[in-house]
């Protein structure tokens, strides 16, 4: 059988239960991107126009790897509101509501066809 | 306590035919000075509610006495100037309801006699109220005015003809210096050639320039009669007498009693005066002119009575020089003085007053409790008050409405009246007898707006400062010099805006006596913190100063080259 490798993005939907570390409530990943951000250096969006968040980290061991998020994820929607024409400021704010214990995320994420392609041959 | 004696006395007074009247009704029966008085007094306590003592009912009636008397001579104006029908309810000073058999208002000789009818030996307490009483007030007053002009207007013609001779002596003294060895001592003089021409050519023209500049800085029309003495100017007199008397003693000893020879030096003599002379000139312009123009001080005029308010910037003046500026700019600045408008409306007073008229004639024959019983009232009234801000926001409201229905009426029948007009073309064939002046037109299209006018001047309160005399006049003006639709804004703008002073019928709103009321002398310089106040008779202007700060600048260049943007780089926040 062929293996014949592209990328094609899919949605997720991830539920984060936010850690209480002393005073803060944290997700455990790390964001960058934004509208008022330079989307050429982006390394994990596949259109270098695309301005939208994308999770750059995941901490080991962090709610939001507990909860499946994966580096390179392209976040869509928290809790109902768009993350794809926002700062990267009102992101931070987005995800860090003091009164949220629980995030759902819509995000995208991009994954090899090889395992669809594997799949089918059999 | 004599107020309350004096309204039960009124109160019995009312016709026996009435059964049971609401207590207004039978207020209004009683006779309309007394009934007056007695609202006069209530409204009083209702505006100072807070002293409530028997003490200050004495003193509210002889401050409402003093109102009166200015609300008097305002009704008196009024009055003589209303030309259209006359309206029974003008206002809460006036009596609104005819007590039967008794005349009205205006007539206020007769009403003092009547209650010095009724009220036999008690009218030593009522002085402060009675005719008498005020008459001998105003004439106090009107004989002081006429001594203070007639003392003024002595020392300023004695101080403008002290400067006229003044500046003749200083003018002709080059001159006879000149002219006094050619006539005395002619044969012994040197002969004085081209430098002597040329040095009488040089004093003629300084002196020419000289005279004209006297004449464009010093010969104008006094804008003012200040209190003190213009300082500046008495400095630059005596500078001048000095000057002038210094060089004449020199002349007088060096060249008339030695008969000096040598005339070019008497000349250049001569000239070296006229030279001082215009030196003496510019330190005028500079110490009159140039000082005050820089702006230093920033003034703000209030005018005590409703409040109005404006800012300006002046320079560096004496107290009464910024004073005779504030009053410059008072008459083109601030909106007249209309003290209708200053009363709360009737609807809120009467209803507190007759609230109040119900408690104190309860009081009569209380002493010893009258503490308690003041007390009382206070507290009554502090919670009365909770609803009469509700019903004075309601009248206000109402207000509104009825002045914006009137406008509208008035805009609508003032375009009317002025579309049956149009200016003669030279085309158009008329008969002779249909052509009209201004003034014609102006009546026969006046008399379609006029009850509109009427009526909005009324309920705006501004019928005293229009005379139909005034508007016709003004509508002749509008008609004389624009046709267009823009004349109706033109012409309606002097009436639905109250406009500057100035602009009102002179005679009547300019008034020239005002009282400087300050704490230092007024020939002081004016100074950050300094407070003075223009007294009027119903208002004054309240003055107070405030130095423009001292601004520090500060310089920063920005090269044009370094203008340079760059994206911005990605920034990664954990969460």
């Amino acid at each position: 059988y062929s293996a014949i490798l592209t990328f094609f993005s899919s949605q997720q939907r991830i539920e984060i239960h936010k850690l209480r570390q002393g005073d803060n409530l944290i997700l455990g990943f790390s964001i960058g991107g934004g509208i008022d951000q330079d989307p050429t250096q982006n390394p994990f969006s596949e259109d270098k126009t695309d301005k939208g968040i994308y999770v750059t980290r995941v901490t080991e061991g962090g709610p939001a790897e507990v909860a499946g998020l994966q580096i390179g994820d392209k976040i869509m929607q928290v809790n109902g509101w768009d993350m794809t024409m926002v700062t990267h400021d009102q992101a931070r704010k987005r995800l860090t509501k003091r009164n949220e214990e629980v995030v759902r995320l819509l995000v995208t994420r991009q994954s090899l066809q090889k395992a669809v392609q594997q799949s089918m041959m059999s | 306590k004599i107020e309350s004696l004096k309204v039960t006395v009124d109160f019995l007074k009312v016709p026996l035919g009435l059964k049971k009247p609401p207590l207004k009704e039978a207020l209004a029966a009683v006779p309309g000075p007394g009934r007056s008085k007695s609202f006069g007094v209530e409204r009083h306590k209702a505006r100072r509610s807070d002293i409530m003592d028997n003490e200050s009912q004495y003193s509210g009636y002889s401050y409402k006495s003093g109102h009166s008397r200015s609300s008097r001579k305002h009704r008196d104006r009024r009055d003589r100037h209303r030309s259209k029908s006359r309206d029974g309810s003008r206002g809460d000073k006036s009596v609104t309801i005819q007590a039967p058999g008794e005349p009205l208002l205006d007539n206020e000789s007769t009403r003092g006699d009547e209650r010095d009818d009724n009220w036999g030996e008690t009218t030593t307490v009522v002085t402060g109220t009675s005719e008498h009483s005020i008459s001998h007030d105003d004439i106090t007053r009107i004989t002081k005015d006429m001594e203070d002009s007639a003392h003024l207007d002595c020392s300023r013609h004695l101080g403008v003809s002290l400067a006229g001779a003044l500046a003749l002596l200083a003018f002709l003294t080059p001159l006879t210096f000149m002219l006094l060895p050619q006539l005395l001592w002619r044969e012994e003089l040197e002969p004085c050639g081209t430098p002597c021409e040329g040095l009488f050519i040089s004093v003629a023209f300084k002196l020419l320039i000289l005279m004209l500049g006297s004449w464009a800085l010093f010969f104008r029309r006094p804008k003012a009669f200040f209190p003190r003495v213009f300082v500046f100017r008495a400095l630059l007199m005596v500078l001048v007498f000095l000057l002038v008397v210094s060089y004449w003693l020199f002349y007088g000893v060096r060249i008339l009693d030695s008969r000096e020879r040598n005339y070019q030096g008497v000349v250049q003599y001569a000239v070296s005066l006229v030279d001082a002379l215009l030196f003496v000139h510019y330190l005028a312009v500079v110490l009159l002119e140039l000082r005050q123009l820089q702006p230093q001080f920033t003034l703000k005029a209030v005018r005590s009575a409703d409040g109005t308010s404006r800012f300006y910037n002046v320079g560096y003046l004496s107290i009464q020089r910024a004073a005779v500026w504030i009053l410059e700019n008072y008459y083109q600045d601030f909106p007249v003085f209309n003290p209708a408008l200053l009363s709360l409306p009737r609807a809120v007073l009467s209803r507190k007053s007759s609230a109040f008229k119900v408690y104190s004639l309860g009081e009569e024959n209380t002493t010893n409790n009258s503490t308690g019983q003041s007390r009382a009232v206070i507290a009554a009234a502090a919670r009365r008050r909770d609803n009469s801000h509700n019903e004075y926001y309601y009248e206000e409201a109402e207000h509104e409405r009825r002045v914006r229905k009137r406008r509208a009426r008035l805009v609508v029948a003032v375009e009317e009246a002025f579309t049956h007009i149009k200016r003669l073309q030279e085309e158009d064939q008329k008969n002779p007898r249909e052509i009209m002046d201004p003034r014609e037109a102006a009546q026969a299209i006046f008399a379609s707006m006029a009850r509109a006018m009427q009526k909005y001047l009324r309920t705006t309160k501004q019928q005293p400062y229009h005379t139909m005399e005034s508007i016709l006049q003004h509508l002749e003006f509008c008609i004389t010099h624009d046709m267009t639709p823009k004349v109706r804004g033109a012409f309606l703008e002097r009436y639905l805006t109250a406009g500057p002073t100035i602009q009102y019928h002179k005679d009547r709103w300019l008034a020239k006596q005002w009282t400087l009321v300050s704490e230092e002398p007024v020939t002081n310089g004016l100074k950050d913190g300094v407070v003075f106040v223009l007294k009027r008779q119903d208002f004054s202007l309240v003055v107070s100063t405030k130095k423009i700060p001292f601004f520090k600048l500060s310089e920063e260049f920005v090269d044009p080259k370094s203008h340079k943007f760059v994206m911005r780089l990605q920034s990664e926040t954990s969460v």
